[in-house]
């Protein structure tokens, strides 16, 4: 019984099978990658997972706790953090206040109504902010705006406020896409240094192979809206079913 | 001091300073020159300076923070003036209990109408809070009559119960005070050639403006209003963070919904009579315009925008074509007649078209309003001053 089972789960958009009966289970502790071509599911499926999408049939659960019919911040706050393909960060506001609004969200909960506190007030929480920009090595960024840094860092710093929650379990949507090679080094040694020092959960959704087989320890391979193969990834590689799906059938 | 980090308190010392010697301020021209009708320093307007000033500090909270553009506001606004007058007719001329009423009555109806309009975002709730908005204005005009006292207005007459004072305003026409301090009462200083005018009223509505600036601070600073701030920016991430905005925005649209009340009591409060134009959609409009002249989202900003809306409403409108000929007079006939007829479409009833050029230009120009021009004003004169002194200290050795 891993910490995030997936059950029977399908979506229909009008006359196209999104997701046809797909189970998944993750296991507490692991890096576990989905992969699969273009329209395979892949982003229908995450979205199913975090309140965006309502699977047509079957179950999502969390530790036991269904996530169907849970809205977004719901799900946030059972421990499940989202990290976007295109990086979503509060442009508008600096590097450490990015950081300190999820570090608010964890101590506060989904609302809280503190008018009155100032923000400086609020020693632990400053120190909390402090102490994640130094983990991601951003503390001297700390008062730029958040909309003029570069791809690489608003990933960085995207990955820094989901951690600021300690989150159960990491969802990663394509978290290299449209990067520089060097940029996406940065990112899988990120995620490396995340998952040795604090041993997060993590799903991740990946179109680079070099991202998925160096990270993941499992790799759940979906073709057309269904899982066709789930291994490590050494023996993913050379598995003809997957060779099928990226490639077409030898004919 | 007072819970304010070193800057915020200097900004607010700045206000409290500005608002306690706006008699002074407002004045700069002696009673008889010819200047004269530049000074706003007369009850009336002052008191229009800061109770507008109320209004858009708390329309800044909901439109500056969060970025909602309500066109309603005005709707609060009137509330509020209708349940002072009701108290005024009710209960008793001191404006305390008509100032808590109009409070609470329009937190009441921000609470509803937000909660409504807030199921959407973006021009659709801006559409919503202006069909309520309407549509309160033409209930206060037809149904609701009784309540309203429709086109006439509501006033306060000789046969109103005033159950608490009934005894002390029969036989001449009540006035409005705070624990017997009649807010009409002004004090007039003569010096030189200047009359100064310190009105009660106008003391007693800056106070309420003081208290509502600091506020306004306080959440500006506060955990709140990082995160109506991050509702501005990514709603998508504040609610994937945990966070859920919907309470925050309500939260957000009811307080600036209970200062447009509280300014609305206390209009009334300075006259004691409402009417259902105070409700209309230019009315709305005009508390969008005062937040983004003097800078959405600042905090001087809104204060900035109305007193500078309300100067332009009572001093350029006043300028008629007399005014004009009397200031071209010098001139040969024909360019007098010349100069009077360009300038005339700007001036007087025309005032609307320079405020708009001049909104035109800001909002071009100045995309940060008022605040962000004194910001860069601000900049250059330091960045000079910096460059200058360090040029005298580098040419210092050398000598």
């Amino acid at each position: 019984m891993g910490i995030f089972e997936v059950k029977n789960v399908s979506k229909r958009f009008g006359g196209l099978q999104a997701l046809d009966n797909v189970n998944l289970s993750i296991e507490e502790g692991t890096i576990h990658a989905i992969i699969g071509p273009n329209g395979a599911g892949k982003s229908t499926l995450l979205n199913c997972f975090v309140g965006k999408l309502m699977p047509d049939t079957g179950t999502v659960e969390f530790m036991g706790k269904s996530l169907l019919g849970k809205k977004p911040h719901q799900i946030n706050q059972m421990g499940v953090s989202r990290v976007f393909q295109t990086p979503e960060i509060f442009s508008d506001l600096s590097v450490f206040e990015n950081v300190l609004i999820p570090c608010f969200a964890k101590r506060d909960g989904s609302f809280e109504l503190n008018a009155f506190g100032s923000v400086k007030g609020q020693k632990d929480m400053i120190e909390k902010a402090e102490q994640m920009l130094i983990d991601v090595d951003m503390i001297d960024k700390r008062n730029d705006m958040a909309s003029a840094m570069s791809r690489g860092d608003k990933r960085r710093l995207e990955m820094a406020m989901c951690l600021a929650q300690d989150p159960k379990l990491l969802l990663l949507d394509e978290p290299t896409a449209g990067m520089a090679r060097a940029d996406t080094n940065n990112t899988i040694d990120l995620l490396k240094e995340i998952q040795e020092a604090r041993g997060i959960t993590m799903a991740i959704i990946e179109h680079d192979m070099h991202v998925v087989f160096s990270l993941a320890e499992k790799i759940t391979v979906l073709a057309q809206g269904t899982p066709i193969v789930e291994d490590v990834p050494e023996n993913i590689k050379g598995h003809p079913k997957v060779q099928e799906a990226y490639l077409g059938t030898a004919n | 001091m007072l819970k304010l980090d070193k800057k915020d308190a200097v900004t607010f010392l700045f206000v409290v300073a500005i608002t306690l010697l706006a008699p002074f301020i407002m004045n700069p021209f002696p009673t008889e020159s010819g200047l004269a009708q530049f000074n706003a320093g007369y009850p009336d307007l002052m008191q229009r300076f800061v109770i507008f000033g109320i209004f858009a500090i708390g329309y800044n909270i909901l439109f500056g923070l969060t970025g909602y553009l309500s066109f309603g506001h005005a709707a609060f606004l009137g509330m509020g003036s209708y349940a002072a007058v009701w108290m005024f007719k009710l209960l008793t001329m001191n404006v305390i209990p008509a100032l808590i009423l109009s409070i609470i009555v329009a937190g009441l109806f921000s609470l509803l109408i937000g909660f409504i309009s807030l199921r959407r975002s973006g021009i659709y709730f801006s559409i919503l809070t202006l069909a309520f908005a309407e549509m309160s204005f033409r209930l206060a005009y037809s149904v609701l009559t009784p309540l309203t006292n429709g086109e006439t207005g509501l006033q306060i007459t000789l046969k109103d119960p005033r159950v608490l004072d009934a005894i002390n305003t029969t036989g001449h026409q009540p006035v409005t005070s705070l624990f017997g301090l009649e807010m009409r009462n002004t004090a007039t200083l003569d010096i030189a050639g200047w009359a100064f005018q310190f009105n009660v009223g106008y003391y007693v509505s800056a106070v309420f403006m003081l208290i509502a600036f600091y506020i306004s601070m306080r959440i500006f600073r506060s955990p709140f209003g990082l995160m109506l701030r991050a509702i501005k920016t990514n709603q998508t991430r504040l609610n994937y963070t945990g966070l859920n905005s919907r309470p925050y925005t309500l939260a957000a649209f009811v307080i600036s919904g209970m200062y447009a009340g509280l300014a609305g009591g206390l209009l009334a409060s300075m006259d004691p009579l409402a009417g259902a134009e105070r409700m209309q959609w230019t009315a709305s409009g005009e508390v969008v315009l005062m937040t983004i002249l003097g800078g959405a989202g600042t905090l001087l900003g809104p204060v900035l925008g109305a007193g500078f809306i309300k100067y332009f409403e009572n001093i350029f409108s006043k300028i008629n074509d007399n005014i004009l000929h009397s200031w071209f007079s010098f001139m040969p006939e024909s360019l007098e007649t010349f100069f009077t007829t360009i300038i005339h479409p700007f001036v007087g009833k025309g005032w609307h078209l320079t405020l708009g050029l001049m909104f035109m230009l800001i909002v071009t120009f100045l995309p940060g309003g008022l605040v962000d021009g004194g910001t860069r004003i601000w900049n250059r004169i330091r960045k000079n001053k910096k460059s200058s002194s360090s040029a005298a200290s580098s040419t210092e050795p050398v000598e």
